[in-house]
């Protein structure tokens, strides 16, 4: 199995902690990671803005970058649900096929590799964040919003880190309010959703904030150090490839 | 062309590809196994008051109990003079009502609503209008759902129809309930077993 | 017209109230769980509701035929009116032709949505919304900011201001039972009096040719059964097949509205009574077109429960004025656009795409796929800020060119001004209330050529 790991353009440049575990991770569980170094962006940040038009460079470099490979994995779910939804290829049979082997990195690690059990240890208080598009769009979680049997791909996996504490949230699928340039286009209400899901982490006595995507984290992480506050941010290969 | 043949036309020709209707299987739908309870429960907790009967005696003398300084409208025990007064009655007229009995003809036990049609209310306003609203209905007259409900009633068989469920209610400021918004204060439910 | 962002920005600016309205929306959403919950077919329901409505919609022009056949046979007159205009002529000609002075008015969007109090307001002739929410803002010259709850913005102390100006209440009696009792006697002597009732529809039932108007009040009903006149108006997505279907709609109504198992009132209208006239008005104002866009069709499926409202997460730290239209929240996003794509081009934007909307649809509208979707329509017609569409364009060819973009990362500061979430600002809106995270030493990019490369 050869897998091709999708290191999105903020996480490259802010966050490599996060990508070097997700390769460490998948290194440890005996998968062969290749990484394309000619990679930037999904295209999403375009596209959400409404200008799906502006992606086909990205697209192109994504289908030429990854092409080969079995699987696309990537450790942030709303880059992968953009893939999955609008990727588009001069040879769209190409890119058809290419968007159904794209994986977010918790989703592959319990729906192909079948991971059931890690070497992993973290004896902290860890609040986790459900990231909208991983949770509703990828469905690595169930919604509160619907009647169905609850699942959730995160929390199974980090239930097999040693000493880990989850703490329960009071809304624990509301957004951040990240939500791309939205960030910035409604900076009040973004600011404010962000100040509120820090608030409920920090009441419920998290002592990190995980989740399966850096882009939330990034905006919560910003609030938090505004705030001064002593609750650090982690992505979540940070956590299940702790020892 | 008038609006109506525009709308038509640009409804007929927007409109997409048919799609067949879906086939509403009631298996499976929830189903209570005690029918008037889970009524009783829920029409209690939505404002509404049950009290159970069994005789007509009892409910007579229910009907007869009240004070002479309160205005009693009874549709159930009415002569064909008497449902014809209240049939002419004005809103004026009725505003004063302080309790009105009507018959209900079926009661839906996952909400605690009553269907009532036009014959029932003999007037239209009454059961809207009166202070205190006095429903009769037989316990195996509750149906489990509103699917169940609309096979059993001819909506359009009187002019007007209503779901009754609980008295007149409103949260509409700072979300606290309130009952007795516009219409009734009470809607108390007689089971008759 | 401020734009969703600046009108959000100062409603936030009362912190402790925006706190209280999304306490109180949450709230809502909470008893729509549990009521919901509470029906081990919820999503079978779902499904069916919005096969339903996708049935009707594939069929509307048939059902539209016959709902007018058979309502003219029970004895109500049948208007259509292509637009807002059309319709406010309609009823003011009802008003004018037949003397009348008293019109009372049960909750209706549509009549928002067109405008008809400010239209009558401007002939003279006055109307009394009765819902009591709505009088609330009616008084204090508000639009509602809620179509269920329309004075959800405010709170009893404002309510208590208001109703002490109008109806005399005791000067600071916040007391909401006491308050609703005082709007009971001053809406009574309005409800007796009147001579014409205006109602919205929730659902028009084309076999029968009848209509269903939902209320918890009665306020409706007291209207109707008073007035010689009665005008329903309804847009034509009102429209089902059969008074059977009634049993799966009015189950998720109000269930997803408020948690409720039922409105207290769903009263069904099918003919006059004796010597009453009953007028129903058929309102397209952009609806066929809606129709005719494959993208946004579904939004005609709409219920107006607000579910989506209650859950969005951007609806309650915004309030709904800052949508500046009738129907506010995410499926007000979704159906503005269409009517005024110009005016309302901020609307699509105003969502994080979080997606919960669609999930408490109990009509299943893919309302956050059509928010993205409007925003490609709304940038392909030209309706962004140039400097938006320049920045967009330099972000893609950035992207485009692998290169380039790892020079750009290695001056650090510049990948931090171009970041995709810095886009079109001078003035870093994230750092007003955020800090920028800490540029790392190296990428990961960087990194794998030291550490796997060898």
């Amino acid at each position: 199995m050869k897998v091709g790991l999708f290191i999105p353009c903020y996480v490259d440049q802010f966050y490599p902690k996060a990508a070097i575990a997700t390769l460490e991770l998948l290194e440890k569980l005996g998968v062969e990671v290749g990484y394309p170094s000619g990679q930037t962006c999904c295209g999403q940040p375009m596209a959400n803005s409404g200008f799906s038009g502006l992606t086909g460079g990205c697209d192109a470099l994504f289908v030429k970058n990854f092409s080969s490979y079995d699987y696309v994995v990537c450790p942030s779910g709303s880059c992968v649900l953009h893939l999955k939804e609008h990727l588009h290829a001069e040879d769209e049979a190409q890119a058809v096929a290419l968007r159904s082997k794209i994986y977010e990195l918790t989703e592959f690690l319990t729906d192909v590799l079948k991971v059931e059990q890690l070497k992993a240890s973290f004896p902290h208080r860890v609040g986790l964040h459900q990231s909208c598009h991983g949770q509703r769009g990828l469905k690595i979680s169930q919604m509160t919003e619907l009647v169905a049997p609850g699942f959730s791909k995160p929390l199974q996996l980090l239930g097999m880190v040693d000493g880990v504490n989850m703490v329960q949230l009071d809304r624990m699928d509301e957004c951040c309010g990240f939500g791309g340039t939205f960030c910035v286009a409604e900076e009040a209400v973004s600011a404010k959703m962000g100040q509120d899901r820090v608030a409920d982490h920090v009441k419920n006595g998290a002592e990190y904030i995980t989740s399966a995507d850096l882009s939330c984290l990034m905006h919560l992480e910003g609030i938090l150090k505004r705030q001064g506050s002593a609750v650090k941010v982690l992505h979540i290969a940070e956590i299940l490839n702790h020892q | 062309m008038s609006s109506r043949e525009n709308i038509l036309k640009a409804a007929l020709e927007n409109q997409p590809a048919f799609v067949a209707l879906p086939q509403i299987n009631l298996e499976s739908v929830i189903n209570y196994e005690n029918l008037a309870a889970q009524f009783d429960l829920i029409l209690t907790r939505i404002g509404g008051t049950v009290e159970h009967f069994e005789d007509e005696a009892s409910l007579l003398a229910r009907m007869a109990s009240h004070s002479p300084e309160e205005f009693v409208i009874n549709t159930i025990t009415a002569d064909a003079e008497g449902l014809a007064n209240i049939n002419k009655m004005n809103s004026v007229q009725l505003e004063a009502v302080d309790v009105a009995y009507v018959r209900g003809a079926l009661g839906v036990a996952e909400n605690g609503a009553v269907w009532m049609d036009e014959n029932a209310m003999v007037n239209r306003l009454l059961p809207f209008i009166c202070q205190h609203l006095v429903v009769v209905l037989k316990v195996n007259e509750i149906v489990p759902t509103m699917h169940h409900a609309y096979q059993k009633i001819e909506v359009n068989k009187t002019g007007f129809g209503s779901f009754i469920a609980g008295p007149s209610k409103t949260a509409d400021i700072e979300q606290s309930l309130v009952i007795g918004a516009h219409g009734p204060r009470s809607l108390t439910l007689l089971l008759q077993f | 017209m401020k734009s969703h962002a600046e009108a959000a920005a100062e409603f936030i600016k009362d912190g402790e109230r925006t706190d209280w309205h999304d306490e109180t929306l949450w709230f809502v959403r909470a008893k729509r769980d549990l009521a919901a919950h509470g029906l081990p077919e919820w999503e079978q329901l779902r499904d069916w509701a919005s096969e339903i409505k996708n049935h009707t919609l594939s069929n509307i022009s048939q059902y539209l035929t016959a709902f007018e056949k058979n309502a003219n046979a029970n004895g109500i007159t049948v208007h259509w009116a292509a637009d807002a205009e059309e319709h406010n002529r309609i009823i003011h000609k009802l008003i004018k032709d037949n003397g009348i002075e008293k019109i009372v008015k049960s909750k209706s969007m549509l009549t928002e949505e067109c405008h008809l109090n400010e239209y009558l307001n401007h002939h003279g002739i006055a109307t009394i919304d009765t819902d009591l929410g709505e009088r609330i803002v009616q008084l204090r010259q508000e639009p509602p900011s809620h179509i269920v709850l329309p004075a959800i913005h405010l709170k009893k102390q404002d309510v208590s201001d208001t109703f002490h100006e109008f109806l005399h209440t005791e000067k600071g009696n916040n007391d909401p039972q006491y308050l609703t009792e005082a709007a009971r006697i001053h809406l009574r002597d309005h409800f007796v009096a009147s001579e014409l009732a205006i109602t919205g529809v929730n659902f028009a039932i084309a076999e029968t040719g009848g209509f269903v108007v939902c209320t918890n009040e009665g306020n409706a009903d007291m209207g109707a059964h008073t007035a010689k006149i009665h005008v329903a108006c309804m847009g034509f997505e009102k429209l089902i097949p059969k008074a059977e279907h009634l049993g799966v709609f009015l189950r998720l109504l109000t269930r997803s509205a408020t948690g409720q198992p039922i409105t207290t009132y769903s009263s069904h209208f099918h003919r006059p009574r004796p010597g009453q006239q009953m007028h129903i008005v058929i309102v397209d104002n952009g609806r066929t077109r809606q129709l005719g866009r494959p993208d946004f069709r579904n939004s005609l499926k709409c219920i107006r429960c607000a579910a989506c409202f209650n859950t969005c997460p951007v609806y309650r730290r915004s309030g709904g004025h800052s949508y500046h239209t009738a129907v506010a929240g995410p499926i007000g996003s979704i159906l503005n656009p269409n009517l005024d794509m110009k005016a309302n081009a901020d609307l699509p934007f105003a969502s994080t795409l979080c997606g919960s909307c669609s999930n408490v649809c109990p009509v299943k509208i893919d309302i956050h796929e059509q928010l993205w979707k409007w925003r490609q329509v709304i940038v392909a017609e030209g309706y962004v800020g140039a400097g938006k569409k320049l920045s967009m364009q330099g972000m893609g060819f950035l992207f485009s060119h692998p290169n380039l973009y790892r020079f750009a990362g290695k001056m650090g500061r510049f990948f931090m001004r171009i970041a995709p979430f810095m886009v079109n600002n001078r003035l870093n809106p994230w750092y007003k209330q955020r800090e920028m995270p800490a540029p790392p030493k190296e990428s990961f990019g960087e990194w794998y050529i030291k550490n796997r490369k060898k």
